[in-house]
C-alpha cells in the first residue's frame, strides 16, 4: 500500500544510523513530541563535530528523556533518577580525555537532581548538559515539575500551579554554568550549532531545550495538538543573545527569551585539581 | 526565474534538487515536515503504514532544494533527503 506515496523513495536506512540503535526505532515517544528532534540536532552536531566517537559517552537520567541515552549507538549509561550528572562527573574524572554529555529531562535535572546540577556547575565540571524542558513529569503521566509555570495545569495541580517555577538559564549562568544557551525545539538549526559550541567549550555547559508534551502538559492547558504547541513555543520565542538571564523567566503566557546567554573561561575542576597536585 | 537584474554570480550558482527518501514504518504522521517544509514540496497522505499513521509523500519534486530540514526535524529519523544532479 505504501508503495502507492507519490513520489517518495522507499528506503530501509537513515544517514543517521551509524549513530542510533536501528533495533530499537522507532523510539516509544509520542507523535509530535519534542525529544525526537532534539536527538537529530545532536546526531547531526555529532557528525560535524570531527571527534572520536569513542570517546563520547552520554549519560542521561530517568524520564522520556532519559532514553536518549538508549538509542544512541555510543557509549551511554541509563543512571537512576536524577543521578546523571554524579555518574558523568565520575566518567570526567575516570578519564578526563572522555567527551561527557548528559541529556535528561527538567524533572530529572533540576528537581531530584536539581542539587547535583548546581554543585557541578560551581565545581566548573568539564560536562555538557542538554536539558529537555517540557514542564512537567511526562513519563509518569504529566505531575508538576519543578519547571511548570505558575497557574499552569498539571495532573497534580488541576487548579493551576501556585509555585514560581526554576528558570533553568538564570540558575546555570547564577551557579557557574561556563556556556548557557537556550532554544525551543523548532530552532534546529541554532541549537545544533549551540550543542556544538556546548561540547566544544571546555567547562560545565547547559542547553535547555524548550520542547511540547502534547499528551501531558499540552492537554491538560489546552494548547491542542503537538505542531499548534511547537509553533506556539517558536512564535512565543524572542532572541536576545547575551541578555540577562534573570530576566528570562517563562510564564504560561507571554515571551519566551531564547539565544545564547552566557560564554565566559575560567578553569575547570579537573584544571584546578591538576594545579593543587603539583 | 524572471530576474529584473542579471546576478554578478549567476554562471557559478547551481540550484540543487533533492530526492525524498522515506522509512515508511518509523513514520509516526506528526506532520512537522510537510508543515515547515520552506518550498512546499511535501503533504501528508491518505495512506496508512503498518502501525496505522499518515506518511507525508511528495506534491512537487521539483521544488525541493535539498534544504535538509525535514532530515533536521523529523523526530523519527524516517525522511531524508538526497541530492541528485543541479539546475542551472
Amino acid at each position: 500500500m505504501v508503495d502507492e506515496l507519490t513520489d517518495v523513495l522507499i528506503s530501509k536506512h537513515h544517514p543517521m544510523d551509524k549513530l542510533l540503535r536501528q533495533d530499537r526505532l522507532p523510539h516509544i515517544w509520542c507523535s509530535g513530541c519534542g525529544l525526537g528532534t532534539v536527538l537529530t540536532c545532536f546526531v547531526s552536531a555529532l557528525e560535524k563535530l570531527d571527534l572520536d566517537m569513542d570517546q563520547v559517552v552520554v549519560v542521561s537520567g530517568i524520564g522520556c528523556t532519559g532514553r536518549a541515552a538508549g538509542y544512541l549507538n555510543l557509549d551511554g549509561f541509563h543512571t537512576t533518577h536524577g543521578r546523571a550528572i554524579p555518574f558523568a562527573t565520575g566518567l570526567k574524572l575516570g578519564n578526563p580525555e572522555l567527551k561527557v554529555v548528559v541529556i535528561s529531562g527538567d524533572g530529572d535535572l533540576m528537581a531530584i537532581g536539581g542539587n547535583h546540577f548546581i554543585h557541578a556547575a560551581r565545581r566548573n565540571m568539564d560536562l555538557t548538559v542538554i536539558c529537555v524542558n517540557n514542564f512537567n513529569y511526562g513519563m509518569t503521566s504529566g505531575q508538576l515539575a519543578p519547571t511548570t509555570p505558575t497557574n499552569a495545569r498539571t495532573s497534580t495541580s488541576p487548579y493551576g500551579n501556585a509555585e514560581h517555577p526554576f528558570n533553568v538559564p538564570y540558575l546555570a549562568a547564577a551557579t557557574g554554568a561556563t556556556y548557557v544557551a537556550r532554544w525551543t525545539v523548532l530552532h534546529v538549526r541554532r541549537l545544533e550549532r549551540s550543542i556544538i559550541e556546548a561540547m566544544n567549550k571546555r567547562g560545565f555547559s547547559v542547553v535547555e531545550v524548550i520542547s511540547p508534551c502534547p499528551t501531558y502538559y499540552g492537554r491538560w492547558n489546552k494548547m491542542g495538538s503537538a505542531l499548534e504547541q511547537m509553533k506556539y513555543y517558536h512564535d512565543k520565542s524572542t532572541i536576545r543573545h547575551w541578555s540577562d538571564p534573570a530576566q528570562a523567566d517563562i510564564g504560561l503566557e507571554g515571551q519566551i527569551i531564547v539565544g545564547r546567554f552566557v560564554d565566559i573561561d575560567k578553569p575547570t575542576f579537573c584544571d584546578l585539581l591538576q594545579g593543587a597536585d603539583q | 526565474m524572471k530576474l529584473w537584474r542579471k546576478p554578478l554570480d549567476q554562471d557559478r550558482v547551481v540550484v540543487p534538487r533533492g530526492e525524498i527518501h522515506l522509512i515508511v514504518e518509523r513514520c509516526k504522521g506528526c506532520q512537522l515536515c510537510a508543515t515547515y517544509c520552506p518550498r512546499d514540496v511535501l503533504e501528508m497522505s491518505s495512506l496508512f503504514n503498518t502501525r496505522g499513521y499518515h506518511p507525508p509523500q511528495v506534491r512537487n519534486a521539483r521544488r525541493c532544494l535539498v534544504c535538509g530540514l525535514c532530515t533536521m526535524l523529523c523526530p523519527e529519523f524516517a525522511i531524508y533527503v538526497e541530492e541528485v544532479g543541479h539546475d542551472q
